[in-house]
């Protein structure tokens, strides 16, 4: 991609546990361009949603950010002031999440809390900032904008909250919007609508999106490029098609054959034996090597090395760095 | 429907909830949840109940299981109607028909260890003569489900979420019912944990033939593991049938748009059209005529006034003009 908008390099957010912080996120590194969908996915606990709140500068106490560089454009965001970071945050960067009602304020109007943001980043008469919240619920596709605007946030449809909530996020024209989960809570033919309307703005925009979401299929249909995240660590980062087409880690390709609608209807579902290890339980060296069908001698010792399983696809395995080393 | 000898058999369910307003808590109307459903569960069989929320397939399966109170209706359960029991005669059906919810750490009580839970079943309704006895009945339940026997004596809080589905599927199994009404029960597991529960449950099913009413809104889920699917939507069943032929040849266009907007696994697709627009009205007030006809794209003057019967379509039905013979 051409212009990166946002550059994560080595970035380790830490949480204490009974034997002292352990890195949750542990040495993440990726970028996202310009008009590009990023997808990062993972099942819970793995770091993705945390990765997410390090970029923002909102771990939540006492997890903090222990090094590594963000920068967003030209600026590391995470060395910045906390008044120019609060300029950033709903100004170049701006976040929604699963649950609108809880980023939104229930007992305010909705058109007041949007010309709140709008307001809050150019200094604009009322009028004006009403105008233009009236016209970014139009462009989410929130029908009879003008009333919705005096709508109290329980008043909407689940559907039409996260709209609301897209629409306040659009507010400042983010360069980079990150998006955690942002149609989990949804119905389907719901979570469709908010999914286009996602691909749609940022066509238009051209905005970066980081993509946080548990959903290989929703990662089918949006995203250009993935990030998979396995106990606090990238394991694989490629190309949509060939992430999903030809995984290059045991852990991507388990997830896929896992589920349902995949295989034959009836028989058995692939099984990843065993659960995800706990921060206190992870080792030297592949964090996957208890559930890993392939795992053979140096997987628990020996940090997994990078290895590139196709063009732009790359996976963090001892398993496949064998196979490429076989093969040349 | 289908010609298989019926375990189940819900005949015309109605299940509504007041609406109150004003000071005085006046009902004022009604949400209609549950609005004329038949389902036909076979022995030995999975039934899914697939709908988005608030489409009432909650209800259904709650009304089966004798927490909400119908308004009209039989639940026919081995020929006899469950409706028209007292709370005497419905107790020995509280065992022959179990549930598994979508989030065991609720339906575990959080003071009781796992061995007193999956137990607690078994001495309501007399099985096992003794404590000893009950004991090694839960040992061998939760050996089935794949636990460590020492989870035995932990509480459900220090167990995973996969953990706790294991234990409430045990508690269901130990008092041995022939319907289990599984809502959501995978739902809320991570995809690799889900996996594990759903080829738990098949192997369930083969070896002690039970019959799941399969409650989700999880598509790729119901083509798993369904024999049959009823699509419900605002109150309705919709349409019924094979799932191989429902998910193949969709004989309702709300079918259609579902199975359209679920997002699909292969990489060579592009992003789905979006078919169905707009949202669910509400249950308090559903449209007139066919309730689909606000966002159905194929809608014609006459689904706007009148309710469509029911159509054979294919060995199921359909609730759409468009299959009037």
């Amino acid at each position: 991609m051409s212009d990166t908008v946002l550059d994560v390099g080595d970035l380790r957010t830490s949480f204490p546990s009974a034997e002292g912080r352990v890195d949750v996120v542990d040495r993440v590194s990726f970028d996202v361009g310009a008009g590009e969908t990023v997808a990062l996915v993972g099942e819970s606990g793995c770091g993705k949603s945390m990765t997410a709140l390090s970029i923002m500068r909102l771990v939540p106490k006492p997890g903090r950010v222990e090094g590594g560089s963000i920068r967003v454009g030209a600026r590391d965001v995470r060395t910045l002031p906390v008044a120019e970071m609060r300029r950033v945050r709903g100004g170049d960067v701006s976040m929604i999440f699963q649950e609108p009602m809880t980023s939104l304020n229930p007992v305010q109007r909705c058109g007041r809390q949007i010309v709140e943001a709008i307001r809050l980043h150019h200094p604009e008469s009322s009028e004006e900032a009403r105008r233009r919240a009236r016209d970014l619920f139009g462009e989410v596709g929130i029908p009879d904008a003008e009333a919705r605007l005096d709508a109290y946030p329980h008043q909407l449809s689940g559907g039409m909250r996260q709209r609301v909530m897209i629409a306040m996020a659009l507010a400042s024209r983010p360069k980079l919007l990150i998006a955690d989960e942002p149609t989990t809570a949804l119905d389907v033919t719901i979570q469709a609508q908010i999914l286009e309307l996602l691909r749609t703005l940022q066509r238009e925009h051209r905005m970066a999106v980081l993509l946080i979401t548990h959903d290989l299929g929703i990662v089918n249909e949006i995203a250009d490029r993935v990030l998979v995240m396995y106990a606090g660590r990238i394991i694989e980062e490629g190309g949509r098609r060939d992430v999903l087409a030809r995984p290059g880690h045991p852990y991507t390709r388990g997830l896929l054959r896992s589920l349902p609608g995949v295989v034959e209807r009836g028989a058995r579902l692939e099984e990843i034996a065993g659960v995800v290890p706990r921060p206190s339980e992870w080792g030297a060296g592949c964090r996957f090597t208890n559930r890993c069908p392939l795992a053979f001698d140096p997987c628990a010792g020996t940090e997994a090395p990078r290895v590139e399983v196709g063009a732009r696809h790359v996976a963090w395995c001892h398993a496949a760095a064998r196979d490429e080393g076989g093969r040349s | 429907m289908s010609a298989g000898p019926a375990l189940l058999r819900v005949e015309g369910l109605e299940t509504h909830f007041p609406v109150r307003t004003g000071p005085l808590h006046r009902v004022t109307g009604a949400v209609r949840a549950v609005d004329g459903v038949d389902l036909v569960v076979e022995a030995g069989k999975t039934l899914a109940l697939v709908g988005e929320s608030g489409c009432g397939k909650t209800t259904v399966g709650r009304s089966i299981l004798g927490l909400e109170r119908p308004r009209a209706g039989r639940i026919l359960f081995d020929g006899v109607d469950l409706l028209a029991l007292d709370r005497a005669g419905f107790a020995p059906y509280r065992k022959r028909i179990q549930m598994v919810f979508q989030d065991p750490a609720a339906a575990l009580d959080p003071r009781m260890r796992i061995r007193e839970a999956v137990a607690e079943g078994m001495v309501a309704f007399g099985i096992g003569t003794s404590r000893s006895e009950r004991t090694e009945i839960v040992a061998s339940l939760l050996a089935r489900v794949k636990l460590d026997p020492d989870v035995m004596s932990r509480y459900p809080h220090q167990l995973s979420g996969g953990q706790r589905q294991r234990v409430s599927i045990a508690r269901a199994l130990a008092v041995d019912p022939e319907l289990v009404v599984c809502d959501e029960s995978v739902s809320a597991l991570d995809v690799s944990i889900q996996a594990q529960i759903l080829n738990l449950l098949a192997d369930l099913q083969r070896e002690r033939r039970l019959a799941y009413l399969f409650i989700t809104h999880d598509l790729g889920v119901v083509r798993h593991v369904a024999d049959r699917v009823a699509v419900m939507y605002l109150g309705q069943v919709v349409e019924e049938g094979p799932v191989a032929r429902v998910f193949d040849a969709p004989a309702h266009p709300y079918t259609e748009g579902l199975l359209a907007a679920a997002p699909s696994l292969d990489p060579d697709r592009g992003p789905r059209p979006v078919v169905v627009r707009g949202d669910v009205p509400s249950p308090s007030n559903p449209p007139p005529g066919c309730r689909f006809h606000t966002r159905c794209p194929h809608v014609f003057a006459r689904c706007r006034v009148e309710p469509p019967p029911t159509f054979d379509v294919d060995g199921g039905m359909s609730r759409c003009f468009l299959r009037e013979p």
